[in-house]
C-alpha cells in the first residue's frame, strides 16, 4: 500500500514559529492542499501580511510578496491587473483587514478583483501583543481593553463577511472556522471554492476563518477552541452570505 | 514623428506608453488629473492596463504589487497624494522593485494650493518615507525634457531596482508646448527571473521568489540598507546630470535653479548681461544625484561673488547649494512659495544685490 497522507508540495519543511495551540499552521496546510489539489503552485503568488503570519513565506514553496498592514489587497491587486494569469491570494489577520486595511479590502471586493482573500478572524492582535481589534467580542478582556470591550465607546465588532457581502458586485464571501475538525473539512471545501472561482476569472472570492490566539487570550489551547466555538461562533455565524452565481441569476442584464 | 502641440500632463502620459509601460494605476488630484484622463481612454487602446485606485495609499501599493511581477508601472500624483504614497515608496525602495513616481507640485503644507510649487524637494531627495532610502530625482524643465526624462525613467528604476521621481512643477504638467517622442529612447526591459514575483512556471529556474522588506536580524537588515546604500553611491557616480548657462565668462554671481524656476532665470540672466552685468547659472536635471562639484566648481570662479538659489519655496535646495559650496562662498536663497512663479525682474533685482 503507498502512502496515503503527506506534506502538501505547496509546504516548505520549515519548522513555523507559531505558539502551540495556534490554529495559523492549520489555515497554511489547507490553502497548500488546495493549491496542490488545483495543480497552480508554479502559477502561484501569495501576499502575506503584517501580523503574526508576516513570516508565511517561509512555510510555502511558490511566490511571495511580503505586503505594509492592511494594503495586501492593493498589491493583489497590482499584481492581478498586471499579470490575470496568475493565482493570488492574499493572507490577512483582523488588525490587518478590519482595521488598518479596512478600506483595501472593501475597494478590492467591490471592484471585483479576480484573488482570494483569507481572512483570520481571532478577535485580537496577535503579533504586537494581544491589543483589542475591531473583532474583539463585547467584554472581552485585551491588553488594550483590560476591563472589556466596551461597546459604548468602541462599538460592536465588525463582521467582515457580512461587510463584504452588503456589497452589490457578484463575489464568494464565506465565513468558516478552525476550532474543531467538522469545522476544519468545512474550511477546506470554502477555501477550494474561492480558489475554484478565481482559477475561472468569476469574482473576487473571501474565506474568514474562525480561528483562535490562546497565547493572547491567556487560555490553553483546548479552552481556546472551546472559549471560540461557545462566543465566538454565535456572533460570527458561518456559512456562506454569498456566490457569484445568486448574483448572476438576479442579473437583469442576462 | 514630427513635433505635435501637447500639454504636459498628457504628453507624460503618452511618454510612459512609448517608454513600453502599460501599467497604470492613480489617483485623480489637481494639477495632475489630466494624465489620468488622458490615460483612460489612451492606455486601454494600446491594450494596457488602466485603474483608478481607492486612494493615493493603495495606489503606492498596486504599483508595488506590479512592480514586485517585473511589470513596468507608473503612476503620477501632486505633493498631497505623494506625501500618502510615501509609505508605499518606502516598501518598494526596499524591496528593490523598479517603479516609476511623478509628482507634479503644488503649494504645501497642508492643502497648500493648486498652483506651482518646488515645495517638495526635501520630500524626494531626502527620503519623504521612513528608513533609509533615495530615489533617483528627475527635474524636467519644459514638456520635450519631461518626455524624455520619462522614458530614460524606466530603464534606470530597472537599472537600480529603485524608483525613480519625476518632480515637475505644477507649471511642467499644466503647459501646452510642442513636443517629440523619441522612439529610439526606448529601452527593452531587463530579465528579471531572479527576483520578480511572477510564478515559478514563468521562470526556468526552480527557485522561488520572494519579494519583501523585514529584516528582523539586525546584521541582516545592516547588511541590506548597506547594499541599498551601494546602489546610491553607484548613482551619485553614475547619474549626476545638469546643465550649465553662460558659465564661459567671467560672472560675478551663480544662480542655481531647476525645473520652471530655471527658466526665468535664464531671461533673468540674458536681461542682465544686456545691462552689463554676467551672471551664470547651473541647473540640476537630477536632484538626486546632485551636482556638488558642478556647482562648487562655478562658484569657486575667481569673478564670482556669491551664489544665489532660486525656487519656488521657502528655500529648500539652498541647504544642498550650501553643502555643495562648502562655504567657499556665501549662499543665497530667493524664491514665492504661495503658487506664484517670481518674475525676471525680481531675479535680476534679487542677483543685483548680491554683486558690487
Amino acid at each position: 500500500m503507498g502512502k496515503t497522507f503527506q506534506k502538501p508540495e505547496a509546504l516548505s519543511d520549515t519548522i513555523t514559529h507559531y505558539c502551540p495551540g495556534c490554529t495559523h499552521g492549520v489555515a497554511h496546510r489547507l490553502i497548500a492542499e488546495v493549491i496542490d489539489e488545483l495543480g497552480i503552485r508554479g502559477r502561484t503568488v501569495g501576499v502575506g501580511p503584517v501580523g503574526c503570519a508576516v513570516l508565511m513565506y517561509n512555510y510555502f514553496t511558490f511566490d511571495f510578496q511580503e505586503a505594509a498592514h492592511g494594503r495586501a489587497p492593493a498589491m493583489a491587486t497590482g499584481i492581478k491587473r498586471v499579470r490575470p494569469d496568475l493565482m493570488v491570494f492574499t493572507y490577512q489577520g483582523d488588525g490587518d483587514l478590519a482595521s488598518i486595511g479596512l478600506s483595501e479590502i472593501m475597494h478590492a471586493a467591490n471592484r471585483g478583483e479576480k484573488f482570494t482573500t483569507i481572512f483570520i478572524n481571532n478577535a485580537v492582535y496577535g503579533m504586537t501583543g494581544g491589543q483589542m481589534a475591531p473583532t474583539t467580542m463585547p467584554d472581552q478582556r485585551t491588553t488594550t481593553s483590560p476591563f472589556g470591550r466596551k461597546v459604548a465607546e468602541v462599538g460592536m465588532p465588525i463582521k467582515v463577511a457580512e461587510l463584504l457581502a452588503a456589497l452589490e458586485t457578484p463575489g464568494y464571501i464565506v465565513r468558516q472556522a478552525l476550532v474543531a475538525p467538522k469545522y476544519i473539512n468545512r474550511a477546506k471545501k470554502a477555501i477550494k471554492k474561492a480558489f475554484t472561482y478565481q482559477q475561472e476569472n468569476r469574482c473576487f472570492s473571501m474565506v474568514e476563518l474562525i480561528s483562535t490566539c490562546p497565547t493572547n487570550w491567556g487560555m490553553t489551547p483546548l479552552d481556546a477552541l472551546k472559549w471560540a466555538e461557545e462566543k465566538m461562533l454565535p456572533y460570527y455565524k458561518l456559512g456562506e452570505f454569498k456566490t457569484p452565481e445568486a448574483a448572476e441569476i438576479e442579473d437583469p442584464d442576462s | 514623428m514630427g513635433k505635435v502641440l501637447m500639454k504636459g500632463n498628457e504628453a507624460i502620459g503618452e511618454a510612459a506608453i512609448r517608454a513600453g509601460c502599460l501599467n497604470y494605476f492613480a489617483y485623480p488630484i489637481t494639477p495632475q488629473s489630466e494624465v489620468a484622463e488622458y490615460l483612460a481612454s489612451r492606455m486601454t487602446e494600446a491594450g494596457g492596463v488602466f485603474l483608478q485606485g481607492e486612494s493615493e495609499v493603495a495606489v503606492s501599493y498596486m504599483i508595488f504589487g506590479a512592480a514586485a511581477c517585473g511589470e513596468r508601472v507608473f503612476t503620477p500624483s501632486s505633493s498631497p497624494g505623494i506625501s500618502l504614497m510615501c509609505e508605499g515608496i518606502s516598501y518598494i525602495t526596499a524591496a528593490q522593485c523598479p517603479a516609476v513616481f511623478v509628482n507634479i507640485m503644488r503649494g504645501g503644507p497642508g492643502l497648500g494650493g493648486i498652483l506651482p510649487s518646488q515645495a517638495d524637494y526635501m520630500q524626494a531627495t531626502k527620503g519623504g518615507g521612513h528608513g533609509d532610502y533615495k530615489l533617483l530625482v528627475m527635474a524636467p524643465a519644459s514638456v520635450q525634457e519631461a518626455v524624455e526624462m520619462v522614458m530614460r525613467a524606466f530603464p534606470l528604476a530597472e537599472k537600480y531596482r529603485n524608483p525613480v521621481m519625476i518632480l515637475g512643477d505644477g507649471l511642467i504638467g499644466q503647459m501646452m508646448e510642442p513636443v517629440e517622442f523619441l522612439d529610439h529612447l526606448k529601452v527593452e526591459p531587463t530579465n528579471k527571473d531572479d527576483w520578480a514575483t511572477n510564478g515559478l512556471d514563468t521562470r526556468k529556474s526552480n527557485t522561488r521568489n520572494l519579494v519583501k522588506t523585514l529584516y528582523l536580524n539586525p546584521e541582516e537588515l545592516n547588511a541590506h540598507n548597506l547594499k541599498l546604500k551601494a546602489k546610491y553611491e553607484k548613482m551619485e557616480r553614475e547619474e549626476i546630470l545638469y546643465e550649465n548657462f553662460n558659465l564661459e565668462g567671467d560672472y560675478k554671481a551663480l544662480i542655481v535653479s531647476y525645473g520652471t524656476m530655471s527658466r526665468v532665470c535664464r531671461t533673468a540672466i540674458n536681461n542682465l548681461k544686456a545691462k552689463g552685468l554676467e551672471v551664470g547659472m547651473v541647473r540640476p536635471q537630477h536632484l538626486f544625484p546632485f551636482p556638488h562639484k558642478a556647482i562648487l566648481e562655478a562658484a569657486e570662479k575667481q569673478s564670482c561673488q556669491a551664489v544665489l538659489s532660486v525656487e519656488m519655496c521657502m528655500g529648500q535646495m539652498v541647504e544642498d547649494v550650501e553643502r555643495s559650496v562648502c562655504g567657499k562662498r556665501p549662499v543665497h536663497w530667493f524664491g514665492k512659495c504661495g503658487g506664484e512663479v517670481p518674475s525676471p525682474e525680481e531675479v535680476m533685482e534679487e542677483t543685483q544685490k548680491l554683486v558690487n
